[in-house]
């Protein structure tokens, strides 16, 4: 066991502390909980390194490099729950992504909240974020995952409601939450029963895990409704909770909306870590995704039979699979449409999201861990070097986030504008020098060679298509042209000056400028990466698919020219330039000219585009069925509340206000009636024995003599009688 | 009438008048006095049941009544004292306005 494996706790640990701290301290230490915040980080950082290179070191041993450590956590019944963390290879490159992403992110932030006046608020969920995230990434248990996961769901609450004095923010937070909160419930009810099925939590434990064969054999043995085995059944569920936070259909609508969080957190949480999260569960669980009864058992024979136990094999399109790959199909279509008629620059982003979110869950589907959690690796990088130079736009332009009302900011801002062409170079799958070439490229090739349907392959080079397409569009519109956006601060200018205002503040507001180095270093790291990173995955030197499967990678450059995927490859770089082409020819050649100005596509195809434009509906659509459905149910209950139930407990206050009544009157005019007479009288008669003592020495003499009379009296008239 | 009748009458009589002087009386020594009257009808009707009693030889009721003058001397003396002590606090001994039970 490796001292890393062992104190792997720590990662999470480290900013969940620094949380802490920044929470419990005053709201004006800027200062305290940026280096905190950062240093946590940086820290968490520095050991997920030692983490990455621990499974470098033990890589190819045999198989899989593995390790799990833990400690019990309660107790019930005679079963104890476990918290378990677990070091392999596909913890340890998210770790690293997630923490390096989260620091540049966090630096970022020093500069982009710079005027904000919750900053200390920021960094406190942050590090929360941060914490929980990494927590989601090296657990080896679905408990833990589930409670790390949990706790990022509501940090992205708390997150996407920053600035909940905005109205659309706090409702963009709620419906965030709702809304992942529907897939959680799947995630919920599989892993109840995952544990009822397999009396374990453990992803992997020497054997007993729920993920090794012995526990996937006995969740294929059974089968369950419409002859799904529950192995089938509960990776169905579980998918479900992917679904919900990783923003594919029919849960997407959230993601979108969520954009009306800081650009940093769109960056860190909806766009590089968190919404990736639901992927990383896929690959986490891809065992039970995988796991279906062989066909042998069914009648057919293959020759596949060196698994120890013949009812189970791993196959790449058992049912829950195939499920996977033609929900992220449809999803990276979808959303790609939908960013295409955008004009929200984080808008765009955010569909874009979800459309590569699904082309993560694709390449799970049709390729394997190693191909989706490639791309997610990728994307992360060049998705947050995307946010955050919209980031650095939006900051630049005085928060204008419409791209119509930009324009020409290349020549203001340079060093955004150079970052931000690579990141989208590398978002569109731009051949050979892009990391999202490499990725985008081997999803699609897995997709090509899938057994099952050849139309995911068609919806994900549409996808690709459009991609580029889109991504070209924002880029005219925002950097190319003339500026658009000075025309109404222009006019503000001329009135301060009749008003005889000091307008040099102003003067330096009307023009977009450059963003501080605090924000552009990170933009430059992250571009960085958003080149070198493809360089790890090519068909000729696939090394990070050898890295999560345990095996060694050769380099073999005729692998390149290999017919299938030379011809693959060619095939889709024409798909990058014909989008990147069409995209220049509409928007590129014929720039903009004014705000109100209609565009392009809206002249050509209206309807298209205001379907496109309005997301297809689909919000309102929710709205008229599930929204109104619960409203309606809300309004029921509420009637329930109200007249039912409320007047049962009106009904028993009025029974308990009567007899309340009764004891009262009771009390006063019958028992406290009595009493009081009795003491009144005790009190009287006291008062008329009281003046028989009155300090008369001579009356008590008095008395004496008259009993001593009577006495003596009494004596004679006794003795007589 | 015997003798010893004649002399229990006078008792009576004397005791009678101390009664009525303790009584009556509202000055404090006038009363102390009605109450030496009473001692001493008490003393005389010793000296008469002893001297008319079965056995005069013997000096029992002269012993009694000796005893019994001392410790009137020594009640007269407290008596004296307390008058004294309540005079200098109430700077009255009139009896009627000496009632208050505490101090």
């Amino acid at each position: 066991m490796t001292w890393i494996a062992q104190n792997l706790w720590l990662i999470p640990v480290l900013p969940l502390v620094a949380s802490g701290v920044i929470a419990v301290n005053k709201q004006r230490q800027r200062k305290l909980a940026a280096t905190l915040a950062i240093g946590s980080m940086a820290m968490a950082f520095l050991l997920s390194l030692c983490a990455f290179s621990a499974t470098l070191l033990h890589h190819g041993d045999n198989g899989v490099f593995r390790e799990v450590a833990g400690f019990n956590w309660l107790q019930f019944g005679g079963q104890w729950l476990h918290l378990d963390w677990v070091l392999d290879p596909l913890t340890a490159v998210m770790l690293v992504m997630v923490s390096f992403v989260s620091l540049l992110i966090f630096i970022f932030s020093v500069g982009y909240m710079a005027h904000d006046e919750n900053f200390m608020r920021f960094f406190c969920f942050l590090s929360l974020f941060a914490a929980a995230m990494l927590g989601v990434v090296i657990a080896n248990n679905l408990l833990l995952f589930f409670i790390c996961w949990e706790l990022v769901g509501l940090t992205s609450y708390l997150l996407i409601g920053f600035w909940y004095h905005k109205p659309s923010a706090a409702a963009a937070a709620k419906k965030a939450f709702i809304t992942t909160r529907i897939g959680d419930l799947g995630l919920l009810l599989g892993m109840v029963w995952l544990y009822s099925q397999t009396g374990t939590l453990n992803f992997y434990a020497k054997g007993d895990g729920c993920l090794e064969s012995s526990a996937l054999n006995t969740m294929v043995m059974h089968t369950t409704a419409i002859g799904m085995t529950v192995a089938t059944a509960i990776a169905l569920l579980i998918f479900l909770g992917a679904v919900g936070k990783s923003g594919q259909l029919p849960l997407h609508v959230w993601l979108p909306d969520a954009m009306e969080g800081p650009t940093p957190v769109s960056a860190l949480i909806h766009a590089a870590t968190m919404v990736a999260a639901g992927v990383f569960l896929v690959a986490r669980v891809y065992p039970l995704m995988s796991a279906s009864l062989n066909p042998v058992r069914l009648g057919l024979d293959l020759s596949n039979l060196g698994t120890p136990f013949p009812e189970l094999i791993l196959s790449s399109h058992s049912t829950a699979l195939q499920v996977v790959t033609w929900i992220g199909a449809l999803t990276a279509i979808f959303a790609a449409t939908i960013a295409v008629a955008q004009t929200d620059i984080k808008r765009i982003l955010a569909y874009s999201t979800v459309s590569q979110l699904g082309y993560m869950m694709l390449g799970l589907g049709v390729g394997g861990v190693a191909v989706g959690m490639f791309h997610l690796i990728t994307h992360a990088f060049f998705k947050a070097l995307l946010f955050l130079g919209s980031g650095s736009v939006i900051h630049g332009c005085h928060e204008e986030q419409d791209v119509r009302k930009m324009g020409g900011l290349r020549r203001f801002m340079p060093a955004t504008f150079a970052t931000y062409a690579i990141g989208m170079l590398a978002l569109s799958g731009f051949p050979l020098f892009f990391s999202g070439f490499w990725s985008k490229d081997e999803i699609l090739h897995s997709a090509h060679g899938w057994p099952v349907s050849h139309i995911p392959f068609f919806l994900g080079c549409a996808g690709a298509l459009l991609t580029a397409f889109y991504m070209t569009r924002q880029v005219a519109l925002v950097f190319f042209g003339k500026y658009r956006g000075g025309v109404r601060e222009s006019a503000a200018h001329s009135q301060s000056h009749e008003k005889n205002k000091p307008s040099s503040h102003e003067d330096s507001h009307a023009e977009p400028h450059e963003s501080p180095a605090v924000m552009t270093v990170p933009l430059v790291i992250l571009a960085g990466f958003a080149i070198l990173l493809g360089f790890v995955g090519t068909p000729a030197w696939p090394w990070f698919d050898g890295f999560l499967n345990g095996e060694s990678a050769v380099f073999n450059f005729n692998k390149l020219t290999e017919a299938g995927t030379l011809s693959l490859m060619l095939a889709s770089a024409v798909i990058v330039f014909t989008g990147l082409g069409l995209g220049w020819w509409l928007y590129g050649k014929r720039l903009r000219k004014t705000v109100g100005e209609p565009d392009v596509l809206q002249n050509a195809q209206p309807a298209i585009f205001r379907l496109l434009e309005n997301k297809y509906f689909v919000d309102e659509i929710y709205d008229a069925t599930a929204v109104r459905f619960n409203a309606w149910a809300a309004q029921f209950c509420d009637f329930l509340d109200r007249w039912i139930w409320g007047g049962m407990v009106l009904l028993v206050t009025w029974v308990t206000l009567g007899l309340s009544r009764l004891y009262r009157f009771t009390d006063d005019f019958v028992v406290n009636l009595g009493f009081d007479t009795g003491c009144e009288t005790l009190r009287e008669g006291g008062g008329e024995m009281s003046k028989w003592q009155n300090g008369r020495v001579q009356t008590y003499l008095r008395v004496i003599g008259v009993a001593l009379v009577v006495l003596v009296l009494f004596l004679i008239w006794g003795r007589k009688s | 009438m015997t003798s010893l009748q004649g002399c229990l009458l006078v008792s009576a009589l004397l005791f009678a008048i101390g009664l009525a002087g303790a009584v009556t009386r509202r000055n404090a020594i006038l009363a102390l006095i009605g109450i030496e009257l009473m001692l001493n009808a008490a003393n005389l009707n010793f000296i008469a049941f002893w001297r008319y009693g079965p056995t005069p030889e013997a000096l029992s009721g002269m012993m009694v009544v000796i005893f019994s003058i001392a410790i009137a001397a020594a009640e007269a003396a407290v008596g004296l004292a307390l008058i004294i002590a309540v005079y200098r606090h109430y700077r009255t001994v009139n009896l009627d306005e000496i009632k208050n039970l505490k101090g």
